[in-house]
């Protein structure tokens, strides 16, 4: 247990828990967006995967990250719209046309992957920025600003998120639609349109946290998320529905998983227990969700389908 | 007044899958005048009114503002003609300000951002002038059914509206918080808008508009001004014959208590006391009314003599018999009737057939069981029974309810609870929402289940049901008894004012 207790090891600790935490946070929260307008994505995770893909091959073929991210993006986009067509304008189930647009990236991630690539071949991966000044201060400099572009964007995202939810007319009606749609369209506000926009906003960030995570990793496999798009709804309700609760519970996943990766590394924990481990962020992750999404009141209109007239 | 209404409505049909909703209907509302639609639910007054807001599209006619013709095809649209809503169930986000609800839907003096401060000025100000107080930045959910229908209105003014239209908007208030309304719509009149009042209250109608027209069965039936009408021959021209709107009620002698309740203590959904120290005694053969706002603890209250919700302190007998915190069939075996105030959610199951809902009360009696199985033969021939007795109108015994009117699916449901006269009777809201012939022959039932020597509990909302049927009225406030008090002595305002929350000085 003593090696761990090092200043190195603890600092790569924190520094990769955050580093974990940033898909969990951008697909958390995109799909915060929608929840607050009432629409439920269960398609997160297949989102991911495919925005994962999208990402990694576009960065195998071109070999630049940042389009490869860009592709993710445009694949989260596209995937946001079709969810956002099924649930708003068909107001289909939805938890089952989520679990279909699941189960549609699971398996089309992994068919494209073995058609288009076959071997797993590794990428680039998105460069280390280091802050000027900021980087310096010791320890924190090194845990917080010497991480990739994408880490400051998704952290940058959370107040970017507040703001708009909070303090402009467009996370007015986000937040009337998800509580009251009738209330909102008998003052004039589409319903539809505003469900149109937080679902795209959710489908590109799940993107965009997929392609981040396999250009992170530099490597694409079967189900490379692992099901953390699944999480990421867990840490919805975790937040409560806020940005700020999201990040905490991102981060909290992201600690837990980089300090049981690192136990394994270095032998704190034998390989026999490791498995055991592994399921470690997932059940703190359950419990801390149970205590904590009791005292928060979901929106009303979470998962109604919006129909004019009683 | 000008010679041209602010608003006319010309000849307007609507039809929906199987119903005339409107039929060749003409409406027209003046400057500085209250025109009251009057009519009975489904007579069409609120589809009418859909309309008129943009919510749904006629098939035929047309709608004229200020003379000139024009096409509402959604609320955006109505706001912008300078029309205003208050519905009838509350359009209220409850999780948002006074001033966000205020605000929301329309731009923004500050671009993308909220100008909420902008808002919450405009809204003291308007506020102050048609005496409707409020802080514009409270949340919406913590204030009062009062307060809320003021937020309704401030929405509509603060958008200009000149043509107001109020679905029933004083069903859910206090006799003194209806004088505070009219008082705010006469200066609204006085400012030379015009509005359109929707209510089946009578004495209210009576006491607010300038014209009256009736609806009933989609067309306009009559026309009437309040100097002219009475509300004998209102409830005439809605419902096409002579009616009663109180039930002749023979001297009965009360015999010992059916029903106590004492110290009662239960909780409500959200966590808070909800009956807090609430004692009562109905006797064998009286009629005991509890009026009071919706959401003071009666629904909770119902729910807790039923069996359905836990009692955290107190007592509750039914003749003798403790059944505090019983489950709901040994409650019933002692002698409790139920007519829940969820008529569709709690008193029947609507996708089952009208036999099929008269047997979940007796489903467990043998002569309805043939070695396990249901007699269907039994059954049909029982509930035929039912059905004609209490003159329910249904195409069949197989009949969904669903498909049935308000008023015949709650003579089933009395029809089912009152078999074999039960040792006491609680029924919740017993006509809300139903037409008045089924509600005047559901209070016939009541009085003759009176004198059969039923303890009945009856829980209202509307206060001249509670005058017109009970012996006793108790009136409940925050869940507690603020008083008792005898119908035939007490006047509205007194009941008024404790279900306010004031206390009798002297309690009889």
């Amino acid at each position: 247990m003593s090696e761990f207790f090092t200043e190195a090891v603890l600092i790569a600790t924190i520094a990769s828990g955050i580093r974990f935490a940033v898909p969990l946070l951008l697909a958390g929260l995109g799909e915060a967006y929608g929840q607050r307008s009432g629409v439920l994505n269960l398609g997160v995770d297949g989102v991911m995967l495919l925005g994962a893909f999208g990402g990694y091959y576009t960065v195998l073929k071109v070999g630049n990250v940042w389009i490869g991210l860009l592709a993710g993006l445009g694949v989260g986009l596209i995937l946001g719209l079709i969810s956002a067509f099924i649930t708003v304008t068909l107001k289909a189930d939805q938890g089952i046309s989520g679990i279909g647009v699941f189960l549609f990236g699971l398996g089309m991630s992994d068919l494209l992957f073995q058609r288009l690539v076959g071997t797993p071949r590794f990428i680039d991966t998105f460069p280390r920025i280091e802050i000027p000044l900021l980087g310096d201060i010791p320890w924190i400099g090194e845990m917080l600003f010497r991480q990739n572009l994408v880490v400051y964007l998704a952290f940058l995202a959370i107040p970017v998120s507040m703001v708009v939810i909070n303090r402009t007319t467009f996370g007015m009606k986000i937040r009337a639609v998800g509580e009251n749609p009738e209330a909102a369209d008998s003052l004039g506000v589409s319903v539809a349109k505003v469900r149109y926009a937080t679902m795209l906003i959710g489908g590109t960030l799940a993107g965009v946290a997929g392609a981040a995570l396999a250009i992170d990793l530099g490597i694409f496999q079967q189900n490379i998320t692992n099901a953390q798009g699944f999480i990421a709804i867990a840490l919805v309700y975790f937040g409560a529905w806020r940005p700020l609760g999201v990040m905490l519970g991102a981060l909290l996943y992201g600690f837990v998983n980089s300090l049981v990766i690192q136990w394994k590394t270095l032998g704190i924990i034998t390989d026999s227990w490791s498995d055991f481990a592994a399921m470690a962020p997932a059940i703190i992750t359950i419990l801390a969700l149970v205590v904590v999404a009791t005292r928060f009141r979901a929106p009303s209109a979470l998962t109604k389908p919006f129909e004019r007239g009683e | 007044m000008a010679d041209t209404p602010m608003m006319e409505m010309r000849a307007i049909t609507k039809r929906f899958p199987g119903v005339l909703a409107n039929d060749n209907v003409d409406f027209d509302v003046r400057a500085g005048e209250v025109h009251t639609l009057l009519g009975e639910n489904g007579a069409g007054k609120s589809t009418l009114m859909k309309i008129l807001y943009g919510l749904y599209q006629a098939d035929e006619g047309e709608v004229l503002l200020d003379g000139e013709p024009v096409v509402i095809d959604s609320p955006t649209t109505a706001i912008s003609h300078n029309i205003g809503m208050i519905h009838q169930h509350f359009m209220l986000v409850e999780t948002l300000t006074v001033a966000e609800n205020v605000a929301l839907g329309l731009p923004s003096s500050k671009g993308a951002f909220t100008d909420l401060d902008v808002v919450s000025d405009h809204i003291v100000e308007l506020g102050g002038k048609y005496g409707l107080d409020l802080d514009p930045s409270a949340v919406v959910w913590q204030l009062a059914v009062g307060q809320k229908q003021r937020v309704e209105i401030l929405k509509a003014l603060y958008r200009e509206a000149h043509l107001l239209i109020l679905d029933e908007p004083t069903a859910v208030l206090t006799p003194q918080e209806v004088d505070q309304l009219f008082g705010t719509l006469r200066q609204l009149t006085a400012d030379g808008r015009g509005l359109i009042f929707i209510s089946h209250k009578l004495h209210e109608v009576l006491a607010l508009s300038d014209r009256i027209t009736v609806l009933r069965q989609g067309r306009v039936t009559g026309h009437a001004t309040p100097d002219g009408a009475t509300r004998s021959s209102l409830a005439e021209m809605m419902v096409g014959r002579e009616v009663k709107l109180a039930p002749d009620k023979p001297d009965v002698t009360v015999a010992e208590p059916a029903l106590v309740v004492s110290g009662l203590e239960v909780y409500g959904d959200r966590g808070l006391v909800a009956v807090d120290d609430f004692s009562l005694e109905v006797r064998a053969g009286e009629i005991l009314g509890i009026a009071g706002v919706s959401g003071n603890g009666q629904r909770e209250l119902a729910e807790a003599i039923a069996g359905l919700r836990a009692v955290t302190k107190g007592s509750i007998e039914i003749a003798g018999t403790d059944v505090t915190n019983n489950r709901p069939i040994e409650v019933r075996d002692v002698g409790l009737a139920y007519v829940p105030e969820g008529r569709m959610k709690d008193g029947c199951i609507a996708s089952f057939t009208v036999s099929e809902n008269v047997l979940l009360v007796d489903h467990r009696e043998s002569r309805f069981l043939n070695r396990g199985l249901f007699d269907f033969g039994a059954i049909r021939e029982h509930s035929q029974g039912l059905v004609d007795e209490y003159s329910v109108k249904t195409p069949t015994l197989e009949t969904p309810v669903r498909s049935l009117s308000g008023g015949n699916i709650q003579k089933l449901i009395l029809a089912r609870e009152l078999e074999g006269t039960p040792t006491v009777l609680l029924a919740s809201q017993p006509t809300r929402g139903v037409d008045i012939g089924a509600a005047e022959y559901i209070h016939e039932r009541l009085v003759t289940q009176r004198e059969e020597g039923t303890a009945i509990l009856v829980i209202s909302e509307d206060l001249d049901e509670v005058f017109g049927l009970s012996d006793r009225i108790a009136v409940m406030y925050e869940g507690q008894v603020m008083g008792i008090v005898d119908p035939a002595t007490a006047t509205r305002e007194q009941v008024g004012l404790m279900m306010a929350g004031v206390r009798p000085e002297l309690s009889p």
